[in-house]
């Protein structure tokens, strides 16, 4: 129920901005008979739609992680943006051996084979990518290499 | 004979020790993908194309290797389904009904065996129908102008949306939230920028490769660590494997049964394997004299489901290659295998670049042969690879994620982008909202679009013109009826129970 009515919600007020955002679009010389807005423009009130008969007819709701749970999915999503960022200026093996080490822990809470899983998988696949499969990836940050 | 002709160009390409090993190598990953819990064949592929392309592998080799991890992660999923009672991919859950009763009673052996000749039977038959009916629709497919297109995706996203998800608002937004992401970026016709809000990097829209992963692969690392990752322990024994002749001829029919049926689902746009598989067990459990005992281990209600899995996963093909339309989720991140590799799927497809759709056919088909040495005789290696903790399984998982966008790309913006589809994925596989629909959104968004602006140009703005052709119209109507008729049949078509894990 109230997932899908707050779902609905958002998605309300991101189809407004988009038909907002839509109607800045400029044409050009090359116009045709539909032009760059229509298309937007349909599919914004399309989603409007959808949300609104999501809010008015829900389904029965889900159970959402609380508390703790939350917390360990926060985690995940944070190191997993972490990684992302990392991943250029640090090179691939370290924050893959860190990532990895406590993606592993989260499902598995032991330290031990966490922290092997981290070292495992940070060299066994920078091993596989870049001398089996010939990826370019860089190792180590730039500055320890000299 | 065209057809040979033609098949004899495919084999010629194919046949090269170098394909082959792609082959091989496609089908043991595949398999290993499709029997590992939480890993199906939609998001296994999506995380080995960016791979495969940084690897810099020509077309044919790359769709060799990607549809041979297509057919062999069909055959995979049986795997965990008799064994663990964890369907290994979607379509495989009706293999569980009656596979791990069978694994249950210590005929774990038997179920392995008569499923691997049943995926090879489904496989092999569909394989010979794609081949057979692919060039006539191609044929049909040259007199469809822009407004018959625009007709044929409604149809995609109607009846996916249709038989998707149990709430059609859903499926409709899923549907609608793909083709709004897939406008960003410059606009094809006028090449003015749109929604991107000054963001160079949004400036080429954004790459449906990172939209795939992200929805598919990183959004099971959340639903994976919700749900606790409950390890797999194989709790029946495997004996020795030996071959069960009787048993195999007794299940025959039941065999070319489900590969009719589940060729048939497989060609209708959006239905695919999940509905093949599960319309295969529900045909055969009718049509059977001993109807009672099926779901407690009968060799039929394994064999069915499975031929029929198998069939649909190459009739999927049939529309996906002639016209550009996937009828899956797998299938559709084989057009953005296909899109990735410059080559354009469509009628031209088959006089333009005949040698690439021979020697896909080719490649199927002997990717078939070895997958049922692979999966009969030697299933006891990939039974063991099932032992692997998911604590190592998943790190890894999501760390190969990352290398194949990273080494695609090369961007921090499209990793971010990437984690972002994976909040997205997770609120939506709890929300009920299917998130095919989102991908096939962006991937078919500018075409659709491109589509209804020409022939808004060839009409002069006359929106009538959508529907002045009987073959518009019929897909017209077919679109509505796809999107409707689940509503009715939805009463009839209830999925039976899984069979619980019984702690003994």
């Amino acid at each position: 129920m109230r997932g899908d009515r707050i779902f609905g919600l958002v998605m309300i007020v991101l189809a407004l901005g988009y038909l907002l955002s839509a109607t800045t679009i400029r044409s050009s010389f090359m116009s045709d008979p539909v032009g760059p807005r229509t298309f937007p423009y349909i599919i914004g009130g399309l989603i409007i739609l959808c949300s609104v008969s999501m809010i008015l007819r829900p389904d029965p709701d889900v159970e959402w992680p609380m508390g703790p749970m939350l917390l360990k999915l926060g985690v995940a999503l944070i190191v997993l943006v972490g990684y992302a960022m990392t991943i250029k200026p640090l090179g691939f093996i370290l924050p893959t051996i860190v990532v990895s080490a406590i993606l592993s822990y989260q499902i598995n809470p032991r330290p031990a084979p966490a922290v092997l899983t981290g070292f495992g998988l940070g060299i066994g696949l920078f091993v596989l990518f870049k001398f089996v499969l010939g990826l370019g990836l860089q190792g180590l940050p730039k500055g320890l290499l000299g | 004979m065209d057809l040979l002709n033609n098949l004899a160009i495919g084999f010629s390409i194919a046949l090269t020790p170098y394909t082959l090993m792609l082959a091989l190598i496609g089908c043991f990953v595949g398999t290993i993908i499709g029997a590992l819990p939480g890993l199906g064949p939609s998001n296994g592929v999506a995380l080995l194309i960016p791979i495969s392309f940084s690897m810099g592998f020509d077309a044919i080799s790359a769709l060799v290797l990607l549809t041979s991890v297509y057919y062999g992660a069909m055959y995979g999923g049986r795997i965990s389904s008799i064994l663990l009672n964890i369907p290994g991919d979607e379509p495989a859950m009706m293999t569980t009904l009656d596979g791990y009763p069978m694994a249950k009673q210590g005929k774990a052996g038997e179920a392995l065996v008569v499923s691997g000749v049943a995926s090879f039977v489904g496989a092999f038959l569909a394989t010979i129908g794609l081949m057979l009916l692919a060039p006539m629709l191609s044929r049909v497919a040259f007199q469809f102008g822009p407004a018959e297109y625009f007709a044929l995706y409604m149809l995609a996203f109607c009846t996916l949306g249709g038989v998707g998800s149990n709430n059609q608002s859903k499926s409709a937004l899923a549907a609608c939230l793909g083709l709004a992401i897939a406008m960003i970026g410059l606009d094809m016709t006028t090449s003015m920028p749109r929604f991107t809000f000054g963001e160079l990097h949004l400036m080429d829209g954004i790459d449906f490769l990172v939209a795939i992963v992200g929805l598919f692969a990183v959004a099971e690392v959340f639903h994976f660590i919700e749900s606790h990752g409950k390890d797999s322990a194989i709790g029946v024994k495997l004996g020795k494997i030996s071959i069960p002749w009787k048993m195999l001829n007794h299940t025959k029919g039941a065999m070319l049964r489900g590969s009719g049926i589940g060729f048939v689902a497989g060609i209708l746009p959006g239905a695919g394997a999940s509905l093949g598989s599960f319309l295969a067990y529900m045909a055969e459990k009718t049509v059977s004299k001993d109807k009672a005992t099926f779901g407690t281990g009968n060799p039929k209600g394994v064999a069915a489901p499975e031929a029929g899995n198998n069939a649909a996963a190459g009739g999927a093909l049939i529309p996906m290659l002639t016209l550009g339309v996937p009828g899956s989720g797998t299938t559709a991140v084989l057009l953005a295998l296909l899109l990735t590799l410059n080559i354009t799927p469509g009628p031209l497809l088959f006089t333009e670049r005949p040698d690439v759709v021979w020697s896909l056919i080719a490649a199927l088909l002997i990717a078939n042969i070895m997958l049922l040495i692979l999966n009969v005789p030697m299933v006891k290696v990939f039974v063991r690879i099932l032992s692997v903790p998911s604590w190592v399984l998943l790190p890894g998982v999501t760390m190969i994620a990352f290398v194949g966008i990273f080494s695609l790309t090369g961007s921090n913006f499209d990793m971010l982008l990437m984690v972002a589809f994976g909040v997205l994925g997770y609120i939506c596989r709890k929300l009920d909202i299917p998130t095919v629909p989102i991908i096939l959104g962006i991937l078919l968004g500018n075409a659709m679009e491109d589509n209804l602006r020409r022939a808004m140009v060839l009409s002069d703005g006359d929106w009538m013109y959508l529907f002045s052709s009987p073959i518009s119209i019929g897909l017209w109507v077919a679109a509505a009826l796809g999107f409707v008729a689940p509503i009715f049949l939805r009463q009839f078509l209830k999925k039976p129970p899984l069979p619980t894990l019984d702690e003994d």
